[in-house]
């Protein structure tokens, strides 16, 4: 699926580029070396943190300290990511990804299915619903985490992954539903009557052409979401406690505390918590950042 | 529906009634009436976290986005080089706030961190600090650090905002013979409004609400002069256990976000430009 995303997203950027022919190319003014120099001065501020992270990451406790940590020299050693994982990040790193995916799946169902109805009925209460929705979207997390605590407490739900699953999911909600409605409120009326009237049901009708045609959709979604399920901290924070259940932000955070002089383990954690998104984001750079900037844009 | 009716609108409410509350967690809470809202004005600490908050927001806001402007419009280009520059750019996207954090303490370390290490090697004296020690200095490393985190989101945004302005416009300007700056103040700047009012509201609301590079890296300090508001309620509600006092912070917190958001929106006439955006994304 990832592919025919993929590539509909080429056709359409390719598409735009057409009748755009720039007759500026040829020209090497003043202004487009000095484009180009603060372009690579922001590259560098960009990239010199993580080279630095990464070049530590691969010293010896001991090496880290005496040898110049910007230069590739001086005893290059994997042994910290063995330490890593020794001390848990395995178990942080399997939380996240099962938080993550039940979080997707979550909200995906739900938005979708919750979208079609505000689009399909136009009752007063999908009205409110709607409109009660859009405020949530104003709320920022930490304003409502005191309550938020008490409520998962009071539940017996503090330090378990399935609270985490809960508030994430609804806290994605909002931008979710709204993403959705925009998108289905494009889908040509006709179409849906068109297939009632040739009988199917209107079960059928969201099965074999709502979630069709919202896929890019919900491509865009599930990679917003996720990105911010996997890198959300507050929640974990207030929400868990125990090694057992903790992901990765708060597991770092733990390895931390326990390797505070050990600055290579805790680089190596740091990187082993971010290459799933790398992968992700080698694998389909593109939509990524379509995703990211159209999310908000919409 | 009800996922999010329990877990949002209920604590939202929740926040209101605590915060007329005395109570430590155990036991019954007390009816406190106005009390915590007194204490708040009263309080010495919630003002110096105010001031701090707005401090971040501003400055934030400064810095972020005449930087994001600059770098979306740059990435929106099309030469090839610059694609690669923009995947690049995206890098501390995929980071999260706490690897961002641990990064960067390790490179900020007084003693041992890559910022001495340079100073050493290049005789660069200005960059060895006590960069997350200094009273007079850390919020401004922290206001850094958040802009480092989040101006290439904002960078994405404008990337999609200047994509979306048809080509036409620029065109049209050319033959007038516009320059350059003409083009970019009449055409692109105008063109750009909706982006410019998501984007500074998702950087005023973020920088308010701001919490984990801070409580990770700081924890307040040095003293209180990066204990942002955000942080005082975490630490009021879950190191003293006042559920009811900072529930009028958390409140304080939420009336001006959305405020902030809402008067940012209506301001700009967001719901006549949204029909404008159709089919855009």
């Amino acid at each position: 699926m990832s592919q025919t995303v993929a590539r509909s997203v080429r056709a359409q950027s390719e598409a735009r580029s057409v009748p755009a022919p720039s007759p500026r190319r040829r020209r090497v003014s003043v202004g487009r070396v000095v484009t180009f120099a603060l372009a690579t001065v922001w590259l560098v501020i960009v990239i010199a943190p993580v080279y630095y992270m990464v070049l530590a990451s691969f010293r010896g406790q001991g090496t880290y300290l005496t040898s110049n940590p910007w230069l590739p020299r001086g005893g290059l050693t994997v042994s910290e990511y063995g330490t890593v994982f020794g001390a848990g990040l395995g178990r942080y790193l399997v939380n996240s990804v099962i938080l993550t995916t039940v979080c997707i799946v979550l909200t995906l169902s739900i938005c979708l299915g919750a979208a079609y109805r505000i689009v399909r009925r136009s009752t007063r209460a999908s009205a409110v619903s709607f409109s009660i929705l859009l405020l949530g979207l104003a709320i920022p997390i930490q304003a409502i985490i005191v309550p938020l605590y008490l409520l998962v407490y009071k539940a017996h739900l503090y330090d378990t992954l399935f609270a985490l699953m809960l508030a994430m999911s609804a806290a994605a909600i909002p931008v979710s539903v709204l993403v959705m409605v925009n998108f289905l409120r494009d889908i040509p009326r006709e179409l849906i009557g068109a297939m009632l009237v040739d009988g199917g049901s209107e079960w059928t009708v969201f099965r074999r052409l709502i979630v069709p045609l919202s896929k890019p959709v919900l491509a865009t979604l599930a990679i917003y979401n996720g990105l911010n399920v996997w890198n959300n901290f507050i929640l974990p924070l207030v929400l868990t406690q125990s090694n057992s259940v903790a992901v990765l932000p708060l597991g770092l955070t733990k390895l931390e505390g326990q390797y505070a002089i050990n600055v290579p383990a805790v680089m190596a954690a740091v990187l082993l918590s971010v290459l799933p998104l790398v992968v992700l984001f080698v694998v389909m750079r593109k939509q990524v950042m379509r995703s990211l900037g159209s999310v908000v844009l919409r | 529906m009800a996922l999010f009716g329990v877990f949002i609108v209920v604590p939202m409410l929740g926040a209101v009634a605590l915060s007329l509350f005395r109570w430590n967690g155990l036991g019954t809470p007390h009816w406190a009436g106005a009390q915590n809202w007194i204490q708040f004005a009263r309080d010495p600490l919630a003002r110096q976290a105010l001031t701090v908050t707005a401090k971040v927001v501003v400055l934030s806001w400064v810095l972020q986005t005449p930087i994001s402007m600059a770098l979306g419009l740059f990435t929106a280009g099309r030469q090839r080089y610059r694609s690669v520059y923009a995947a690049l750019y995206v890098l501390p996207l995929l980071l999260s706030t706490a690897g961002i954090a641990l990064m960067w303490e390790a490179l900020l370390d007084p003693n041992f961190g890559g910022l001495t290490a340079l100073s050493r090697s290049l005789n660069l004296g200005f960059l060895q600090q006590n960069w997350l020690g200094n009273p007079s200095l850390t919020l401004y490393v922290i206001i850094a650090l958040i802009a480092w985190q989040f101006i290439p989101f904002h960078t994405l945004l404008y990337q999609t905002g200047r994509r979306q302005i048809p080509d036409v416009l620029y065109e049209a300007a050319r033959l007038d013979g516009a320059s350059p700056a003409q083009m970019f103040w009449r055409v692109t700047l105008p063109q750009l409004r909706y982006t410019i009012v998501t984007s500074s509201t998702l950087i005023i609301v973020g920088s308010l609400t701001y919490f984990d590079i801070v409580y990770i890296m700081t924890n307040g300090g040095p003293g209180y002069t990066t204990r942002v508001l955000s942080l005082d309620m975490y630490q009021v509600a879950f190191q003293q256990n006042e559920y009811g006092y900072a529930s009028v912070l958390a409140v304080v917190l939420g009336v001006v976000g959305v405020g902030i958001a809402l008067g940012l929106v209506r301001f700009s006439g967001f719901a006549s430009m949204s029909s404008q955006q159709e089919g855009a994304a």
